[in-house]
């Protein structure tokens, strides 16, 4: 019994650890004054300032455009491609898988300075360009990632059979293997749209003039000292995620229930 | 049917993109001066090994590691505990851990900020108490708990993941063949959960090793990690050659570790995803 209460408290303690911060700021941002320790009111004063902040604006048009783009099209290359890899025997399959293994293993920074260094040398302006090229780059691993595991259990002789039956490859691969390796692709694209919104290390290195996402702003900001605006912006991130979550959540036991508890 | 021209076009985006870029990296850290010239040295590396840079790399790697170890000791009771509740409980309760890993990175360290500061929220309780306020901001602890409250999830996940799949009848036996609670945490639960432990380290220790955010904003304006040490080279010194030998040396030395960590993963299908 005693053990149980224990544990009991030791779980809640770690939940606390995590969410006191979050909590804080949450509370903070209606604070009337700049200070952290003390309370002097309530006010919404900082909401408003966020919502007249244009670089904040900006860096969020950013944020979720770049996050749509690079998630649309590192999932049609990671498919193709993932598609293609799964055809291949030996040891090329095995380069490619290495190869396409690196960003993943690499500390962000590495993959971000290395980015740079080709932008760099290529010549192109640091801007929207490379910033959408980065984010492609390192999220099509994992959309190959989440996608080949779903080619290994299809069965292989399901596209053969189409085009016994008469249909061409391009159609067999339309009607039969992406259909079927439908759950991957999804998984893919929604893991490189979180990748991208909510990269910091990667945008910094290859951001240019007038271009940022809502990271580099927040660091930019935070590194300037307190500034109840950021405040104001987790309470509202945190909303909508919270939002999100319970709504994925509540999708998926529904979905469970469906399928008579089974997981 | 030729499925494999379909990996063609990726396979060229994998040369520009990620071969390329490392060769240009690599060629960066031997040469110095000019790119073009092509004046092949190995002092960028030479360079390294002052005292200073050598400092740097120590410390880096000893907070890495002491993080990596505080949220293995407090995230391992917590991956057990939650896997032996009831199935409907647990969900919810890794829902409540996964939940703020979903918030931005950078909120979350901010968040510190607010709390460790002069005028913050603990100095103002210790303060109310009748203690004189900490200088609890701008140092190694600061740093530490920093990547703790960042990382600990990473921890959690793994172990838990392997944690809910050990089978129940295996603890049942060593209770009949009269095992204690003692013997059966390290005989049973500890050997199959290694695993998870072993993905829990790699997924703590790599990006701690390589932040550069937490130490900015917890450690303050002057404060070096490694990964601070190539931002400032690339963003504000404008030595690539310098910056570029310091991420090879990143890079080789967290492929040799994941390198070590994999060859104490036996079982590698036991590892479970983070998903």
């Amino acid at each position: 019994m005693v053990s149980r209460i224990i544990k009991k408290i030791y779980l809640w303690l770690t939940l606390l650890f995590l969410y006191a911060p979050i909590i804080v700021l949450i509370v903070f941002s209606f604070n009337d004054s700049k200070s952290r320790g003390r309370w002097s009111g309530f006010t919404l004063k900082w909401y408003v300032e966020l919502f007249k902040d244009s670089n904040v604006l900006k860096a969020l048009y950013y944020t979720i455009g770049i996050a749509i783009l690079s998630a649309i099209i590192s999932t049609i290359i990671g498919t193709i491609a993932a598609i293609g890899i799964h055809g291949i025997n030996g040891v090329g399959k095995k380069v490619i898988l290495n190869l396409n293994y690196l960003p993943v293993l690499n500390p962000d920074i590495v993959t971000a300075v290395s980015l740079m260094t080709l932008f760099k040398f290529i010549g192109i302006e640091f801007g929207f360009v490379t910033m959408l090229l980065s984010h492609i780059t390192f999220c099509i691993p994992y959309v190959i990632l989440s996608i080949l595991p779903k080619l290994k259990q299809m069965n292989k002789h399901l596209a053969e059979a189409a085009m016994d039956l008469g249909a061409t490859p391009m159609y067999a691969l339309r009607k039969v293997v992406i259909p079927e390796i439908m759950p991957g692709i999804f998984t893919g694209a929604l893991i490189a749209f979180t990748l991208s919104i909510d990269d910091f290390v990667i945008s910094f290195f290859n951001k240019g003039a007038g271009v940022t996402n809502l990271s580099i702003e927040i660091y930019s900001m935070a590194r300037r000292g307190i500034n109840p605006v950021i405040n104001a912006l987790t309470t509202i991130m945190f909303l909508v995620l919270l939002l999100m979550l319970l709504y994925i959540n509540r999708k998926q036991e529904k979905s469970i229930k469906k399928r008579g508890g089974v997981i | 049917m030729k499925l494999k021209v379909l990996s063609y076009p990726y396979v060229v985006w994998i040369a520009v993109f990620i071969v390329v870029p490392l060769a240009l990296v690599l060629l960066y850290s031997f040469t110095d001066g000019n790119l073009q010239d092509l004046n092949f040295t190995i002092n960028n590396f030479r360079k390294f090994l002052d005292s200073k840079y050598l400092n740097v790399l120590w410390i880096s790697v000893k907070l890495a590691l002491e993080s990596t170890v505080l949220t293995l000791i407090l995230g391992y009771p917590v991956a057990l505990i939650i896997a032996k509740e009831k199935p409907s409980k647990r969900n919810t309760m890794i829902f409540l851990f996964v939940m703020p890993m979903w918030m931005n990175f950078l909120l979350r360290t901010y968040a510190w900020l607010t709390l460790l500061g002069k005028n913050g929220v603990i100095n103002f309780i210790i303060e109310f108490l009748g203690f004189k306020p900490l200088d609890l901001l701008y140092n190694d602890g600061a740093v530490l708990l920093g990547m703790i409250y960042n990382f600990l999830p990473f921890m959690v996940l793994p172990i838990y993941s392997v944690l809910v799949k050990i089978d129940n009848s295996l603890i049942e036996s060593a209770e009949d063949l009269g095992a204690n609670k003692f013997q059966i945490f390290t005989r049973i639960i500890l050997p199959l959960s290694i695993p998870g432990i072993i993905t829990g380290i790699t997924m703590v220790f790599m990006p701690a090793v390589s932040t550069f955010v937490i130490s900015r904003l917890l450690g303050g304006g002057q404060y070096m990690l490694i990964g601070n040490l190539i931002e400032q080279q690339f963003l504000w010194v404008g030595d690539w050659h310098f910056g570029s030998a310091i991420s090879i040396i990143m890079m080789v030395f967290i492929l040799i570790t994941m390198a070590i960590t994999s060859k104490f993963d036996t079982q590698k299908e036991g590892s479970g995803g983070l998903w």
